[in-house]
């Protein structure tokens, strides 16, 4: 099991400052990040009513959003009625308590997993790892990361930091520890990569009594839920195991099933640039001789209803986990993933993480900021959150924390020299005090920061205050 | 034609050739400039690091030193897009707060007359050829602002396309942010400065001997690298120029680097 | 208090203050392909993408049974595909030309060379066995000769269906501007597991009344009811540099047979 964690990351700047720094990782995510780019673009392309179908996922978000108890309680109602059993989980050791009493009714010690951001974030395979059951990832990317004892870094691939060469050695030194070794001589091929991972986790699927997922979607009007995967991995473990237990985030749910006529054209093209991913499952309850016998929701808080309660940050919750705003985001092309210090990293991440943990920790503290605010996650996401607009919302919230003084100080001393133009006047025709004036460069230590890598610009004679007086008796005719 | 001209604190204290040349561009084009002395910061610093309260008295301040002006016209993409989207969000919350209507009706009365030097060209003059003379080659960054936030689309292009003389090269990657982001530059400076010189790499790629931009904050930021990079080496020489820089000069009172 | 309670306490609480939204407005197109009276949106040879409708001036289809204040149309509530013929058979192109884009493998032919036709593709994926779900139309594996028969009847378990090379299946619906197909576990569909265990799938797409061209026309003609599985292309993965290889753990082989 993975001894990684996030707990006690730095904040973002010190993780950040060594990915800069990391040729093989920066050439890694540049290639993969630019390579859906332009995919994503040729795919929302297509559409030619791109901007009805956002504005409707938002609208449709918003809508269940404000309503979320009467939807759950509806999505509770179906499903009970389908026959499946509805748990309610306040946060994440709860829910985590329930996966694993379930897991031993079954008596069983092993599950097999679909990739579930989730049960990611509530940490679910060290928990059931803690009361004996082993938590196999099927997701390849996942599979790479449990294997290479990894963090993800990625929401949709979580192993893009790996190349295909770092896959083929773990590939090849891991997969024997944990079941069918790697096939003699693999190659880096990612066409063979992917049968190894076929080989590998074949007997698993076969022998696997529990499976354990999350979803994409939940349709309150009739109880069903959907996932959506490209290998068949999660097929796999929705079909084949006796006993399915879904771990699914309460923002997740939709009011109804014509709502999926929007969200399944939104989420294939914005998140792996498909018109539609190789497979979609749904299904409602347990339908005898078909898949699971058994089959259990855990419908998950954790940190969400909090974030319900914020009229800026709420609008986060409209997040359908696509992952555009990273392959977009030119800060998450060069910290890379792990920097963001959870398992949603990127732009979403830093707008969610502070909302679902607070901003108590280094690194929750430090997200709001790791942002040039440069927008272009606000234009590729598909239910248009306006991420920089949380940022700066979130960004207030971190200055009011202790800690701040010093930079609340100064934004004030900027602040009342802005407004007050004849000190301003003055402090500009004072050379020595320029630099101190120049907004951009205020909040302390800022002078070493710029001046690592930029040299300080070259300060005009005069301010064009002075050049404005000189000149402006002659404004009808050109300036001399 | 009368319009105030809100020069920016950036340009005001640091970069005044561009909001030097953005009033010899106007004034050619047979529009009456003014300068309102009271004017100083849009505020944003403040806004975008987090320090909203503070920013408040700069709304003030804006509103009240473009009062009465039919048009304000800026060289700064930034700061048209911190008072179009931010002001309205400031006097939003502010009411929210029980803090009464002034500083939104301070950021309703304001915002809409403001405007990015380029909109103020295309839009309300009808030009893009504004017969400047600049006989370089020249590749244009769209900062993120002005690209995202205000929709400038063409109409910087547009305008350079029209410059007599100059040679417009694409800039490969155009649309991706520089580093600079504010105080981000400063609170990320490693992030920052690998976004900058990727964005001079490309830059650099097209062979141009000037990058110009819209957003004078961006274009500090690159400049600073670049002189930085080329300090003892012998790149072949790029230098960073406002776009108003670009448009003001003409065949009779040219460009000069000094 | 039970954690349902709380929870459900807490969003009520978050909600206290917060304004309604602005309504839903489903003005999306209802389908991109275009009608009868516009030029179709891909023609073999032309520079337009596929599916993309040019100009404005494309009537938006509009779905009969919606709402009037929220636009929703109720599950399960059947909404013919309003397609004329002509417009029919772009569809049914536009299908073909997205499955094969996804690494599909797209064959037409009609009833009478159905046989004929599976056999061979069994033949030419050296296929000895192929599980047969119950309802598959009689006959149609008529021609395969060598090749063994396992009915579904009684279920072959997970390792015995492991075993077998091939799988022969119809479909519910088809989705041409997503190359989907989907199964509802249907009449000659069978669970959910026969057609994800063996390495070959051939699916059969009856054209004349199983193509709509679109999601919004595909959803009201499913039965949310029962287990579905959408299918486009074969399993493939992005997870290596974020590139597209097909071939993980589902059927690496999809053969879609379009019966005329």
């Amino acid at each position: 099991m993975s001894g990684r964690t996030y707990l006690g990351m730095p904040a973002f700047p010190v993780e950040a400052k060594a990915s800069t720094k990391d040729e093989r990782l920066r050439a890694n995510l540049r290639h993969a990040t630019h390579t859906i780019r332009d995919k994503r673009a040729r795919a929302v392309g297509e559409l030619d009513d791109w901007a009805l179908l956002r504005e409707a996922g938002k609208r449709i978000k918003d809508h269940t959003l404000r309503h979320l108890d009467t939807y759950l309680l509806q999505l509770e109602d179906r499903v009970t009625a389908a026959g499946g059993t509805v748990h309610w989980a306040a946060d994440a050791a709860e829910a985590n308590r329930i996966v694993a009493s379930l897991v031993h009714a079954t008596g069983e010690t092993e599950v097999v997993k679909v990739k579930s951001m989730a049960t990611q974030e509530i940490g679910l395979n060290e928990a059931l790892a803690a009361e004996g059951v082993n938590a196999y990832e099927t997701d390849l990317a996942e599979l790479i990361v449990q294997l290479g004892d990894d963090l993800p870094s990625h929401i949709l691939v979580p192993a893009i930091h790996r190349n295909r060469g770092e896959i083929r050695d773990i590939f090849r030194a891991q997969m024997g520890r944990w079941g069918r070794p790697a096939p003699e001589g693999l190659t880096d091929r990612p066409a063979d990569l992917a049968e190894a991972a076929r080989l590998h986790l074949r007997e698993k699927f076969l022998r696997a009594k529990v499976g354990v997922s999350g979803a994409n979607f939940m349709i309150a009007e009739t109880g069903t839920l959907v996932v959506v995967e490209s290998e068949g991995n999660g097929r796999m473990c929705l079909t084949l195991p006796e006993t399915l237990i879904s771990v699914v985030g309460i923002e997740k749910v939709l009011p109804s099933w014509q709502d999926l006529e929007v969200f399944l054209q939104l989420l294939p093209r914005s998140s792996t640039a498909e018109r539609m991913n190789p497979y979609t499952t749904m299904w409602t309850g347990t339908t005898a001789g078909d898949g699971p016998r058994d089959f259990h929701l855990v419908l998950l808080d954790n940190g969400r209803t909090a974030t319900l309660a914020d009229e800026v940050g709420r609008q986060v919750l409209r997040c359908i986990r696509c992952s555009a705003c990273l392959n977009v985001c030119p800060v998450y092309e060069r910290a890379g993933g792990h920097a963001y210090g959870s398992p949603y990293p990127g732009p979403i991440g830093a707008v969610l993480m502070p909302q679902l943990r607070g901003t108590t920790s280094e690194v929750d503290a430090s997200l709001p900021f790791a942002s040039s605010l440069c927008g272009a996650c606000y234009d590729v996401c598909p239910v248009a959150i306006d991420i920089p607009e949380v940022l700066v919302h979130l960004r207030e919230q971190v200055a009011a924390q202790p800690g701040h003084g010093a930079e609340r100080a100064a934004m004030k001393a900027a602040a009342w020299l802005f407004d007050h133009p004849a000190a301003l006047a003055a402090a500009e025709r004072a050379a020595s005090a320029t630099r101190a004036v120049h907004p951009r460069t205020l909040p302390l230590r800022p002078a070493k920061a710029w001046t690592d890598s930029r040299d300080l610009p070259e300060l005009p004679a005069a301010p064009f205050r002075a050049w404005w007086k000189q000149h402006r008796t002659t404004r009808q005719e050109p300036a001399e | 034609m009368r319009v105030a001209l809100f020069a920016t604190c950036v340009n005001d204290a640091v970069l005044p050739r561009a909001a030097i040349a953005t009033v010899r561009l106007l004034q050619r084009l047979g529009v009456e400039v003014d300068f309102p002395e009271q004017q100083s910061c849009c505020g944003q610093p403040q806004y975008n690091t987090g320090y909203r309260r503070q920013a408040e008295p700069l709304v003030r301040r804006m509103a009240r030193a473009f009062d009465g002006y039919e048009y304000v016209v800026t060289p700064s993409g930034s700061c048209v897009a911190m008072v179009r989207d931010n002001y309205p969000r400031i006097g939003a919350k502010a009411r929210a707060e029980g803090r009464g209507e002034e500083l939104a009706a301070a950021a309703a009365s304001l915002t809409p007359r403001v405007l990015e030097l380029t909109e103020f060209l295309v839009d309300v003059l009808g030009v893009t050829d504004v017969g400047a003379y600049f006989p370089h080659t020249v590749t244009y960054h769209p900062s993120c602002h002005g690209l995202r936030v205000l929709g400038l689309g063409t109409r910087p292009l547009a305008l350079l396309r029209a410059v007599e003389g100059l040679e417009l090269v694409e800039l490969p990657g155009a649309e991706e942010c520089c580093g600079f982001g504010g105080t981000f530059a400063v609170k990320n400076p490693d992030v920052s400065t690998a976004m900058g010189a990727d964005k001079i790499a490309h830059a650099r790629s097209t062979g141009a001997e000037v990058l110009c931009g819209a957003d004078n904050s961006c274009l500090l930021h690159l400049d600073g690298m670049l002189r930085r990079q080329s300090r003892g080496r012998g790149d072949a020489p790029l230098r960073t120029v406002h776009l108003a820089e670009i448009l003001a000069p003409t065949e009779a009172d040219p460009w000069s680097v000094a | 208090m039970s954690s349902r309670d709380a929870v459900l306490a807490r969003i009520r609480a978050a909600l206290a203050d917060a304004p309604e939204p602005d309504p839903v407005v489903r003005d999306y197109r209802t389908a991109h392909v275009p009608g009868a009276d516009v030029p179709v949106g891909h023609v073999p040879g032309a520079d337009v993408p596929v599916g993309h409708v040019p100009g404005a001036d494309v009537p938006v289809g509009h779905v009969p049974g919606a709402d009037a204040s929220t636009g929703h149309v109720p599950a399960g509530r059947h909404v013919p595909a309003a397609h004329v013929p002509d417009e029919h058979v772009a569809v049914i192109d536009l299908l073909a030309e997205n499955l094969a884009d996804y690494r599909a493998h797209v064959h037409r032919c009609t009833e009478a060379a159905l046989p004929a036709l599976l056999a061979r593709l069994l033949a030419e994926h050296g296929s000895r066995s192929v599980a047969v779900p119950p309802g598959l139309p009689h006959g149609w594996l008529a021609e395969t000769g060598e090749v063994r028969q396992h009915p579904d009847e009684p279920p072959l378990t997970a390792r015995e269906l492991d075993g077998i090379d091939s799988v022969v299946t119809t479909c519910r619906l088809a989705v041409a501007e997503t190359g989907t197909l989907v199964l509802d576990a249907g009449p000659g569909q069978g669970r959910r597991a026969l057609t994800l265990v063996p390495d070959h799938h051939i699916c059969v797409v009856r054209t004349a009344d199983q193509v709509v061209a679109s999601l919004p026309q595909a959803l009201p003609r499913l039965d949310p009811a029962r287990p579905l599985t959408w299918i486009s292309g074969p399993s493939a993965t992005s997870d290596i540099e974020l590139d597209r290889v097909e071939g993980v753990h589902g059927p690496r082989t999809l053969d879609v047979v379009l019966l005329e």
